[in-house]
């Protein structure tokens, strides 16, 4: 029955996105009671779509709970053994789920532009929650014909296939819901535009209400993309965090868009300039994440992330984005000479800084593209099969992605409009020579002059400097003092960016000192032995046995020290790396153990045993890696201050208060 | 006329840097591309002397042989036509194992062996790497169709 209904509500859904992406609409271009009348089904209209989709997605998930196997995909995707959170994270492990997860998080995007949109006037809001619909509609289209996720099993299985091993794992019940909220979320900055260009107008206020969903979509794809990476890096079992394969570019091209439209919306408010380019940045962003969507989805590449290979599935979404996409560029081209310019800025001015960085992020997402479609390209031509390798992606994105940090730091110092070198070079001398200096002698400290090294560390002193020194411009008062009184005096949104820009330097951080200083060792250990790596002295104790919920497992002791202390001293921490095998699939596991710490990681994972008790073991030592997502996540908060600036909501106050004025006037 | 001028500098300037970051970027593209070759190519001496590559098929079952303290594997890899023999040292992904695709990333001894820096095999266990896959396909020995559930009492509808 769960399942019948389920479908009845996608079906139900279907027809509610179809009349909101066409009565709303339809009535913004009409003038008088009939266009106001068909403008006020939108909010309603859209709270049920949002109800419909979460009740969708309620039925798969209580399906899943209760291991309903009538039902092919839970036959398909999930096992009596299986833990319950991984039953629930198991409703999106498969391409059925995960595309029901899209239009849930979709239908629930707008419903919160429905309930946070008060202060829109009420043809904008129709046609950005018609726009929403539309998008709707097509992947409900897509789910209801092409990928059903309630289809019945018969006769029901008497048990089921088991999730992937490597999906059992509680990144499995984060990183695609927060994944897909930022992901889904830029389809709001899509709709936004859309909206825009339709009425031909991008005045602040447009952009002011743009921002702050622009920014949440932002927070959540960060937040999304750093889980993942921390993911691969505890269970690939290899210590590496980042491996520029298909699918994480596919998440990676929209955050980079997306970051840049974040910059521009900025200056669209700011200075009503950037607006076309901040058009075409938004349609670029949700057009990246329907790709990314088709990569991911469609079987072109085969990985993890990739269920099933349906042709039709991939010929539908390219034909969605094609139609996405091309109407809306068709929209833009149309539209762009109303759009207009807006004031002009000099060469040396926060505007021309933050194209710069627009420009660097952008051309950074066309090489990683390029890195990413070609070989997939080459393969469906058939014309032979390559891969383009992490080298690749590391000797582009590096340089190009230097000039945008350092252009970073002088940004939120230099005026709009026009900014003056000896102003900037005056207020900045002391942030550049102290970074330097430090990033030359940091690394004499340990082991010697390394170049490289000292260019990353110089990014991220010169970011964290550069924030200092606008953060105490920022507390000064007129008499010079510092005072921290003068906190409130800002808006949220300055606090929030120097706080991103803080996150962006811890990042950097991160990956250049655990770039620079990790050690690894493949060796083989017999219980008892002891193998020295950096500073520390890691002990191999034994082996026992262990029953896991779903699987068996091979788990070793393992003792940390300090290299040099006593060996029968109290260790600096127990590692207990398993090997598992689960039993539904019979697929090994290795599950790496690691021991945290603020500024350094040690890593180990075995490998596969040799004679005797003997394993090969391969052990890490990573400095500061935690700083990578550390980094990622002042990123998120930065963003989530930035978008809770009090100015994005004084429309919606002064408007209600406006409302309340008026009958008391009359 | 002088706004104008400013904005031609500035276009100028722009495209100037696309030309360099576009030069880059194809040079970095062109020296980091990875071929791929079967173990049939690789015997008929088509696959590149000192270069990285990729050689893709299925463990010949058997073959895998410890060297060693145990760190370094040996195995073969074959398209059920020709085969060529791989060393590898390092830990194995957890889904490799006799019989299955596999690809192995490396470069070609001066004896013919194969050294591979990367062995990919990750990924489900129906999973077939499209190399592997090509490979086989290409030495006429198709893959079927991955099994099913292997519950009893379970059917595909």
């Amino acid at each position: 029955m769960i399942a019948e209904f389920g479908q009845y509500m996608l079906a139900l859904a279907f027809a509610v996105a179809v009349i909101l992406g066409v009565l709303p609409l339809a009535g913004s271009f009409l003038r008088g009671s009939t266009g106001a009348r068909l403008m006020a089904v939108d909010r309603p209209a859209a709270l049920l779509l949002a109800a419909l989709g979460i009740l969708a997605f309620v039925s798969l998930a209580t399906l899943f709970a209760r291991n309903d196997f009538s039902v092919l995909l839970v036959a398909m995707h999930s096992n009596l053994q299986l833990p319950l959170p991984y039953r629930i994270a198991a409703t999106w492990g498969s391409h059925e789920g995960s595309m029901l997860l899209w239009v849930f998080i979709l239908s629930f995007w707008t419903g919160a532009v429905a309930i946070f949109s008060s202060s829109l006037p009420d043809v904008l809001r129709a046609r950005i929650l018609s726009t929403l619909a539309f998008i709707a509609a097509g992947f409900l289209l897509f789910l209801l014909f092409t990928s059903n996720p309630f289809e019945r099993l018969m006769p029901p299985a008497a048990d089921g296939r088991d999730l992937n091993p490597m999906l059992q794992d509680p990144g499995m019940v984060f990183h695609p819901p927060l994944l897909y909220m930022g992901y889904v979320g830029l389809s709001v900055a899509f709709a936004f535009a859309v909206a825009g260009m339709i009425q031909g107008r991008f005045d602040a206020a447009w952009a002011r209400w743009a921002r702050p969903w622009t920014i949440v979509a932002w927070c959540f794809l960060t937040l999304g993309i750093a889980l993942g990476s921390i993911w691969a890096y505890y269970e690939l079992g290899w210590g590496g965090w980042w491996f520029w394969d298909p699918v994480e570019n596919a998440s990676f091209m929209p955050w980079l868009v997306a970051t840049a439209l974040v910059h521009s919306l900025a200056v669209a408010e700011k200075r009503g300039t950037f607006k076309s380019w901040t058009v075409l940045l938004a349609i670029l962003g949700f057009g990246l994440s329907l790709l990314g969507t088709f990569i991911v989805r469609s079987g072109v590449i085969t990985s993890v992330h990739a269920f099933a290979t349906d042709p039709a599935r991939g010929v539908f979404i390219l034909l969605f984005l094609t139609i996405v996409v091309g109407g809306s560029l068709l929209l833009f081209a149309v539209r762009a000479p109303t759009i207009g310019n807006g004031p002009g800025f000099a060469a040396i001015s926060r505007e021309a800084l933050l194209l710069s960085n627009n420009v660097l992020l952008v051309v950074a997402m066309a090489a990683v593209l390029l890195g990413t479609l070609y070989p997939l390209i080459l393969d469906t031509l058939d014309m032979g099969k390559i891969s383009v390798g992490p080298p690749y992606f590391d000797s582009v994105f590096v340089p190009l992605m230097a000039p945008a940090l350092f252009l970073m730091g002088i940004g939120p110092i230099a005026r709009w409009k026009e900014a003056r070198l000896p102003d900037l070079y005056a207020r900045l001398r002391w942030a550049l020579a102290i970074s330097v200096m430090a990033a030359l002698l940091l690394p004499l400290t340990v082991d010697g002059f390394r170049p490289l090294t000292s260019i990353g560390l110089f990014f991220a002193l010169w970011i964290t400097a550069c924030v200092l020194v606008a953060v105490a411009d920022m507390l000064r008062g007129p008499d010079g003092r510092l005072s921290l009184r003068r906190f409130l005096l800002h808006p949220a949104s300055a606090w929030g960016m120097h706080l991103g820009h803080l996150g962006v330097a811890v990042f950097v951080a991160g990956v250049t000192i655990s770039n620079s200083w990790s050690v690894d060792r493949e060796l083989r250990m017999e219980p008892g032995q002891t193998v020295v790596l950096g500073d520390y002295a890691i002990r191999f104790t034994g082996l026992k046995p262990l029953t896991g919920p779903n699987y068996d497992s091979t788990q070793g002791r393992f003792e940390v020290r300090r290299a040099g202390a006593a060996a029968d001293g109290k260790p600096l921490a127990i590692l207990s790396p398993e090997k598992r095998i689960y039993r539904a699939s019979g697929q090994p596991m290795t599950e790496a153990a690691i021991d945290r710490g603020l500024t350094r990681d040690v890593y180990l994972s075995m490998g596969e045993p040799l004679d005797g008790n003997a394993w090969v073991v391969r052990a890490h030592v990573k400095p500061f890696i935690n700083w990578i997502w550390l980094g990622c996540l002042i990123m998120a908060v930065g963003g989530f201050v930035s978008a809770a600036d009090r100015r994005y909501r004084q429309h919606a106050v002064r408007r209600r208060a406006a409302a309340r004025i008026v009958p008391a006037s009359a | 006329m002088k706004a104008r001028h400013r904005r031609l500098l500035w276009i100028a300037g722009g495209l100037a840097a696309l030309g360099v970051a576009a030069v880059l970027v194809t040079n970095a593209f062109r020296s980091n591309l990875v071929f791929f070759f079967t173990p049939t190519q690789i015997a008929d001496g088509e696959a590149p002397v000192n270069r990285l590559f990729r050689v893709g098929g299925l463990v010949e079952p058997d073959s895998v042989q410890r060297v060693g303290d145990g760190t370094t594997v040996t195995f073969r890899v074959t398209d059920n036509a020709k085969t060529i023999s791989v060393a590898y040292t390092g830990i194995l992904p957890d889904l490799f194992r006799e019989g299955r695709g596999v690809v192995a990333q490396g470069r070609l001894e001066p004896d013919g062996s194969f050294t591979a820096r990367e062995v990919l095999a990750k990924h489900d266990e129906n999973y077939m790497p499209p190399e592997a896959e090509e490979a086989l396909r290409r030495a006429g020995h198709p893959v079927g169709a991955p099994a099913q559930f292997q519950q009893a009492g379970a059917q595909t509808p």
